[in-house]
């Protein structure tokens, strides 16, 4: 079925043509000798594990990158010797870019139409065209922000909406969506989905990565798939399915299977009851287990978020009880709790997750600095090198050296750096936020056998995902969560996971 | 109003704080509220604002500036001799000369931060040593007294005798302070260049990515700086009559704590020209009420120190509580 496409362009001026990319970055190679097309209008995915190459192909066709030598650019039939990102703007370029690349003083207003500030010659900066431009740019999205809030006073997904509206401001001829809906809610997605069916129908060509396999195949018709830097082909994606992506992407199969297992009779962990934090959720009760694994799904706004940040120590609950181990706790801070055994692992992993300028290593060693003291107090290193190695080993995680800065690594490894710093506090409890977004399916699923495996050691995980077929597949019991209540739990043994989606999406 | 607290809560602040003290100074003394008192206010913070206004642009671009002041020693030296070697000249040339000089010592700065991608602490450290070694050296810290006559004589702006006899006056730095403010302002709030700078400070990675020029970004904040500072010293020498090689050494930190206290975020993205003024005068104003009151000058620098750790701490702290308040909005 699925064979690589010979030509598929035919006779059509394509809209990108590369060939023989290669990018090193010291040791690593990033890319190698890869080839990539994209015609007018269409709209391509790129798919491949995380760190195989797909942010930085993007970021080489539009300037931030220089390419090793070698390379043959071409956009829209002109052969470009060399590119900055002003000329990938003038040629018709635009990006949503993975980690979003906004400016978090800024108000909604000027990060989605700043284009309109761009060039060397001064002008005076127009605020109402400004304005105008970012509302109407909403309005086509159809969310309703407030245009003169400060960015940083939004939340990750209405960030991630600010990145979408900036792509599509100005006049682009072709639009790359690095992961834009990795932390947008279902509708949002929807409509962002509905945005780029309309665009290509316009002639604008969409280049789209995400990891959700899903969303890729049905919304482009091609696909490029790459694997540790490398081209494994391009495929139509009519009659493509998700085991065969899969396969392609990482060269073997996985399979879903439901997990979830009795832990009614093992101690508890975590008790709550009757939580309350104003505005945020209502009457939490919940009980976690040692082993077991507690996945809260619904839709994002249900307080999911605000429970973990609560149960965490970082926001103080209005009235109701913790009780950690069958001792009342009432922590002052989140180092409290984490003294206390929880960890944490946030859904922002860009702002709360880790140090960005720290190196690899470090990160993974900051809650644990304790631990890896040698008898004089001072930081060991032969023992922060065996922790720092032990677990970029068990989490396979893709990396030059533990000494690069953390910016460095891919998005997805990125992630996979947060899980390993907070397991390395071999916590009683650990909270998961969102744990796999931005995360390719082969590492997803090495991450719940992880978490399979860390539950077996008995530790008590709750599990707060968008995803239901994750929570479904990978929890004892998933609970709903809307409106800042508990509204219903499941016990994905005897229930399907349609029930589930009709309950939530109800 | 309301965006004007919500987007600066740092100068909104201050400006309440600002208010306070004067009414308090305006009780506790009788001098602080007279006109005499408040004209010599001005005149002599207008060169602190001058400095203020430059420097802001490189906070605001994400970078520090510590060599400016000495720069504008400099800057005040090579005019003397350059306009001994144009047979005089006149406030035109002088404007033209000091201005000129001081955006070539910025971009010295812009130069060694760009090409060498030395952070700009580093750098201008570096250049504060080495522009007020160069200037000891070669001047032996010789003071220089015989200047033009249109350069040492005050120019008053408007006056006015009080019922007590006294004269209040505007000076002309006031005036050259207003007009170095409004056009920051105009150059930051409302051209594509400034709104480029904010971004510039705010996210350098992401600034780059849409296609700002990182290089355009340094020589302008760092030109600017040195612009008003070689215009500062000008002004400084009309109102002191005399250039002297380390006068206006440590003024950095002193208007650096003033930008700061102003609302400007080191680390880029936030600042303001009514933030600069607003620190200026605090700072300024404070000074002048203590003396006013009698207490100790050593008591001053300590005030002074408190009130800029409690606005870095109370900006952060609204920065990073509003950071992790995430509203789940649909
Ligand atoms: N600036 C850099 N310095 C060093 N290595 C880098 C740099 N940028 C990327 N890399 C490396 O290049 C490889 C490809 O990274 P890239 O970000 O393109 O992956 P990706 O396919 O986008 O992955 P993800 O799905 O996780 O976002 C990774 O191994 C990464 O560590
Ligand atoms: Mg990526």
């Amino acid at each position: 079925m699925n064979q690589p496409l010979d030509n598929p362009s035919g006779q059509v001026v394509p809209a990108i043509r590369v060939r023989h990319v290669t990018k090193t970055f010291g040791g690593v190679t990033a890319l190698d000798d890869v080839s990539f097309e994209v015609l007018p209008g269409e709209v391509h995915c790129l798919a491949g594990e995380n760190g195989c190459g797909k942010s930085t192909i993007i970021k080489i066709i539009t300037g931030v990158y220089q390419p090793d030598a070698g390379a043959e650019i071409e956009i829209f039939g002109q052969k470009l010797s060399a590119i900055t990102p002003t000329i990938s703007r003038k040629l018709g370029i635009d990006v949503i870019w993975q980690d979003l690349a906004l400016f978090p003083l800024m108000s909604v207003a000027e990060n989605i139409a700043f284009e309109g500030m761009l060039g060397n010659v001064p002008r005076i900066a127009r605020h109402a065209t400004l304005r105008k431009k970012a509302a109407e740019v909403l309005t086509r999205l159809g969310v309703d922000l407030d245009l003169e809030a400060p960015l940083h006073t939004l939340s990750v997904a209405e960030r991630q909406i600010v990145a979408v509206g900036r792509a599509l401001v100005g006049d682009a001829r072709l639009v790359f969506m690095d992961e834009p809906t990795a932390s947008l809610t279902q509708s949002e997605t929807e409509k962002l989905l509905a945005i780029v069916a309309k665009l290509s129908s316009e002639g604008v060509a969409v280049v789209f990565v995400s990891h959700r396999l899903a969303e890729v195949l049905k919304i482009s018709s091609r696909v490029t798939v790459l694997r540790d830097g490398r081209l494994v082909g391009v495929y139509d994606t009519d009659g493509m399915t998700q085991s065969h992506l899969t396969e392609l992407m990482t060269g073997h199969t996985f399979d879903s299977v439901v997990a979830a297992q009795d832990r009614s009779k093992a101690p508890v962990v975590l008790q709550v009851k009757n939580l309350t934090r104003e505005g945020e959720f209502n009457n939490i009760d919940l009980t976690v287990r040692q082993g077991e694994v507690v996945g809260i799904t619904g839709l994002i706004g249900a307080g999911r978020t605000e429970l973990g940040h609560a149960l965490f120590g970082m926001t103080k609950p209005g009235s109701g009880e913790i009780i950690l181990n069958g001792a009342p706790v009432r922590f002052r801070s989140n180092r409290d709790a984490i003294n206390s055994g929880v960890a944490y692992v946030s859904e922002d992993r860009l702002t709360l997750g880790l140090v960005q300028p720290q190196s690899i290593a470090d990160n993974i060693v900051l809650p644990v600095l304790d631990s890896i003291l040698d008898r004089f107090g001072l930081i060991s290193s032969s023992k922060k090198d065996k922790t720092v190695r032990s677990w970029i080993d068990d989490l396979a995680v893709k990396i030059g050296e533990p000494t690069d800065p953390v910016t460095t690594l891919s998005g997805g490894n990125q992630q996979r750096i947060v899980l390993a710093k907070w397991l390395a506090t071999k916590p009683k409890l650990l909270i998961l936020d969102a744990p796999t977004v931005g995360v390719d399916v082969g590492a997803r699923a090495g991450i719940f056998e992880i978490v399979r495996k860390l539950a077996d050691q008995g530790l008590a995980i709750l599990m707060i995902s968008d995803e239901i077929p994750e929570a479904y597949f990978n929890s004892d019991r998933v609970i709903h969560m809307a409106g800042g209540e508990f509204i219903g739990e499941y016990d994905p043994r005897s229930t399907t996971i349609s029930e589930i989606e009709g309950a939530v999406f109800a | 109003m309301r965006n004007f607290f919500r987007n600066n809560p740092t100068e909104a602040i201050l400006l309440v704080v600002l208010a306070i003290v004067c009414v308090g100074l305006s009780i506790g003394t009788d001098q602080f509220l007279t006109l005499v008192n408040l004209a010599n206010l001005l005149n002599a913070s207008a060169i602190n604002i001058i400095f203020a206004v430059g420097l802001v642009v490189v906070l605001i671009a994400g970078g520090i500036d510590i060599s400016f002041a000495v720069a504008a020693s400099v800057v005040q030296y090579v005019t003397v001799y350059a306009l001994g070697y144009i047979g005089g000249g006149n406030w035109f040339w002088g404007f033209m000369i000091a201005g000129s000089l001081g955006i070539g010592l910025g971009l010295i700065n812009a130069f060694l931060i760009h090409y060498f991608r030395i952070i700009s602490i580093v750098v201008t450290i570096a250049t504060f040593n080495a522009f007020f070694g160069l200037l000891m050296f070669i001047t032996s810290g010789r003071y220089l007294y015989n200047l033009p006559d249109w350069w040492t004589t005050r120019i008053i702006l408007v006056e006015h005798q009080t019922t007590s006899g006294q004269w209040a006056e505007l000076t002309a730095p006031v005036a050259v302070m207003l007009i170095a403010s409004f056009a920051t302002w105009f150059l930051i709030r409302f051209t594509t260049t400034g709104r480029q700078l904010y971004a510039f400070g705010d996210n350098p990675e992401g600034a780059r990515r849409v296609g700002i020029n990182i290089a355009a970004m340094q020589a302008i904040a760092f030109g600017w700086a040195g612009m008003m500072a070689g215009i500062a010293g000008l002004m400084q020498v009309n109102f002191v009559q005399e250039v002297v090689p380390n006068a206006l050494i440590g003024r950095e930190l002193d208007v650096l704590a003033a930008v700061v206290l102003g609302g400007a975020r080191l680390g880029g993205g936030r600042g303001s020209v009514i933030g600069c003024i607003l620190g200026v005068m605090l700072i300024a104003i404070i000074q002048n009420g203590l003396n006013l009151l009698g207490i100790s000058p050593f008591a001053f620098k300590m005030i002074v120190g408190a009130f800029i750790l409690a606005a870095i701490s109370l900006s952060n702290m609204s920065f990073s509580s509003l950071s992790f308040a995430r509203k789940g909005r649909v």
